[in-house]
């Protein structure tokens, strides 16, 4: 059923909400990962909670001219409308009083989503016969799709990724350092007020099928997910696009799978599973190689200091250390080194001592983390740096 | 190390600042400066903590809005020459754990050539490693900026400001918190711009190398104490009166005395 699901073999209005989601992914991954890296994300829920009285006033609206309440584009633009007065609120509080920027974020949103409760309230009364359905945008609520809004979902997407990668390279320049882009002629608040447009378009493109309290998820999981498999923003950008996409489009395979579960809830789910996966997985940042590395790492150190010991004429103790020498070749089996074993003991004394030297320089001292017994200082360091560290070593005699 | 350089006038200036007032809240910060950097010399701003030095360079480059005061660029308004000055922030004022790689530091100070959407191309990675290898870190195109020590992070923003080909280079402590070689390799590139004509703005905090670094010193405390050629405005007096009692009065004439 699954599998039947994901190939989009199981019925026309499964395979539309299936692609819509997709795209919404993939659009909100990337454009998220713009946020995320300005460290912005909680704005995002703000501009998210402040679409909620303009997606009611929009409907009382369509109601009140005659018109059909329900209609995806007229909803989208009274959301939108509303969460940019949201957005500005958040950015005028900012600037001009003294308020912290998540003390503004605190009080816009819960203004505003308390408001558009309020109104929800006011249109179920209002229009009792009608059954408005409103307040399926909180949660995301796939099941009526039409084609038009699938388009829609998927066009708005598109547009806003394309978007955000137009100005992929002053939104990262700004992110890293505010005050170098500025002076390259980048306006930050203007990059700013882009960022968070973009945002307030993924937002409400994704109101029917995440809703307006779950789509910040959509925006920020894919980004952290991403972050642990590159250290390059633009691959990170990639990539956050990528998760999110296929969060997206399992998501809403499986929620199609069986009546009664919920679209949005279990695309988010799906994203924090790729996230959780990501976290053990990842190779450098995830929990997993971190062990991997602490098991090799072990053994480097005890080659060192085997090393360390052959080249000072010292005997080795520990059975292991032994072994490793003897397996890597630089031992005998009656403890004599093999002239490999001279060699690269020398080299591995010649490094300790510079690593020693490091560690009691005023300012080279910080990379003493980066000491495991693993790294060469010669990877560490400028050869004009190592110069002036074999300059103190010659100079204090005794360090070595 | 005085130049026998004719004094620039303001209108020649790279950098000359009339009035300037910036504050944060109600607090003004720097009051009513005046400054005429010297065209092709290297000058040191000085001054105590919290003196204001960081933000006179901001303020100079508009990166904060000033109250009030108004700043010429080779003689025009900062709008229409601001492709002429390179900026390297305080090493701190960054986030180091960034996802991007040496390389792509040093590109972005080609931002200006490579536009919103321009491609990267090869004389363009060309220029940035060239840059690199000025401060001595060609090998190190690859690596993740958060591997770096402070030396070779404040390096990397160096080589970023050289890829600008600017005129006018504006540094924030440049030397705070490096290592010896990183020291030497910084100051041997500042002198190398000198030698090609360029002037460098650097604000510095060690004064025992004022004299062997710098040309002209700015001493500032909120307030403009002193401006001019070394032999002149670096004195213990002048010194005294940035610093009130922050320094010993040995400390002071120790400093300042001619090598
Ligand atoms: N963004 C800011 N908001 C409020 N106060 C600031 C800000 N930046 C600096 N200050 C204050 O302005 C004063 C001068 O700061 P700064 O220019 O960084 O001094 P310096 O670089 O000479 O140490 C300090 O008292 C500092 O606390
Ligand atoms: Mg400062």
């Amino acid at each position: 059923m699954l599998l039947d699901a994901l190939l989009l073999q199981i019925g026309y209005n499964a395979t539309l909400v299936t692609l819509g989601s997709a795209a919404l992914g993939l659009a909100a991954g990337a454009t998220g990962t713009f946020l995320f890296l300005r460290k912005r994300s909680l704005v995002a829920d703000a501009v998210s909670h402040a679409t909620l009285p303009g997606l009611a006033l929009a409907f009382m609206l369509m109601v009140a001219l005659g018109g059909d309440g329900r209609n995806l584009a007229g909803l989208m633009a009274g959301s939108a409308l509303s969460a940019w007065i949201g957005l500005l609120s958040v950015s005028w509080l900012t600037r001009r009083t003294r308020l912290a920027e998540d003390a503004a974020i605190g009080a816009v949103l819960s203004v505003f989503f308390g408001f558009g409760i309020v109104l929800l309230t006011v249109v179920q009364t209002l229009s009792a016969g009608r059954q408005a359905g409103l307040e399926s945008f909180l949660l995301g609520s796939t099941a009526g799709m039409l084609f038009s809004d699938a388009i829609l979902i998927a066009a708005g997407g598109l547009l806003v990724l394309a978007s955000a990668l137009a100005l992929r390279r002053p939104l990262l320049m700004v992110a890293f350092d505010p005050g170098f882009a500025e002076t390259q002629g980048i306006d930050i608040h203007r990059m700013d007020l882009a960022i968070m447009t973009l945002v307030m378009a993924i937002t409400v493109v994704g109101l029917k099928v995440v809703g307006l309290i779950l789509i910040v998820a959509l925006l920020i999981i894919p980004a952290a997910t991403a972050r642990f498999w590159s250290n390059r923003a633009d691959r990170v950008v990639l990539l956050a696009g990528l998760f999110g996409g296929l969060s997206g489009y399992i998501g809403a395979a499986i929620s199609a799978t069986a009546p009664g579960l919920p679209t949005g809830p279990i695309i988010v789910l799906t994203g924090f599973a790729v996230f959780t996966a990501s976290l053990l997985l990842a190779p450098g940042r995830g929990v997993l190689s971190a062990a991997l590395r602490h098991r090799s790492h072990q053994r480097q150190v005890h080659l060192r200091q085997g090393l360390l010991a052959l080249a000072q004429d010292q005997p080795v103790y520990e059975a292991l250390t032994r072994r490793l020498l003897r397996r890597n070749g630089l031992q005998r089996a009656d403890g004599v080194p093999t002239s490999e074993g001279h060699s690269r003991a020398a080299a591995a004394l010649r490094d300790e001592t510079r690593w020693q030297a490091l560690r009691s320089s005023a300012h080279l001292s910080e990379l003493s983390a980066r000491d495991d017994g693993l790294t060469l200082i010669l990877d560490v360091l400028t050869p004009d740096q190592i110069a002036e560290l074999d300059r103190r070593i010659a100079t204090a005699p005794g360090t070595a | 190390m005085t130049l026998a350089l004719p004094r620039t006038a303001p209108d020649q200036s790279p950098l000359a600042i009339r009035g300037l007032t910036v504050s944060y809240g109600e607090q003004p910060v720097v009051f009513s400066i005046d400054m005429t950097v010297q065209d092709g010399a290297m000058t040191a701003i000085i001054g105590p903590n919290g003196a204001g030095k960081s933000t006179l360079l901001k303020a100079a480059l508009n990166i904060v809005k000033p109250l009030s005061g108004r700043i010429t660029v080779y003689g025009q308004p900062l709008a229409q020459q601001a492709h002429r000055i390179a900026y390297v922030p305080q090493r701190a004022s960054v986030d180091w754990d960034f996802p991007t790689e040496v390389l792509d530091v040093v590109l972005m100070g080609l931002y200006r050539d490579l536009g919103l959407l321009g491609r990267v191309r090869a004389h363009h990675i060309r220029q940035a490693r060239d840059c690199l290898a000025r401060v001595g870190m060609e090998d190190f195109a690859d690596r993740q900026i958060g591997q770096l020590s402070g030396g070779q992070q404040q390096r990397v923003f160096l080589a970023r400001a050289l890829a600008q080909k600017a005129d006018l280079y504006l540094l924030d402590e440049p030397f705070a918190g490096v290592d010896a070689a990183t020291e030497s390799a910084i100051i041997d590139v500042l002198k190398s711009l000198r030698a090609e004509g360029k002037t460098v703005v650097a604000v510095h905090h060690d004064l025992s190398t004022v004299r062997a670094y710098f040309d002209n010193v700015f001493l500032i405390n909120r307030r403009k104490m002193g401006e001019g050629p070394i032999a002149a405005a670096f004195t213990p007096e002048t010194v005294q009166a940035t610093y009130g009692g922050r320094l010993a009065d040995g400390q002071i004439s120790q400093l300042t005395m001619g090598a």
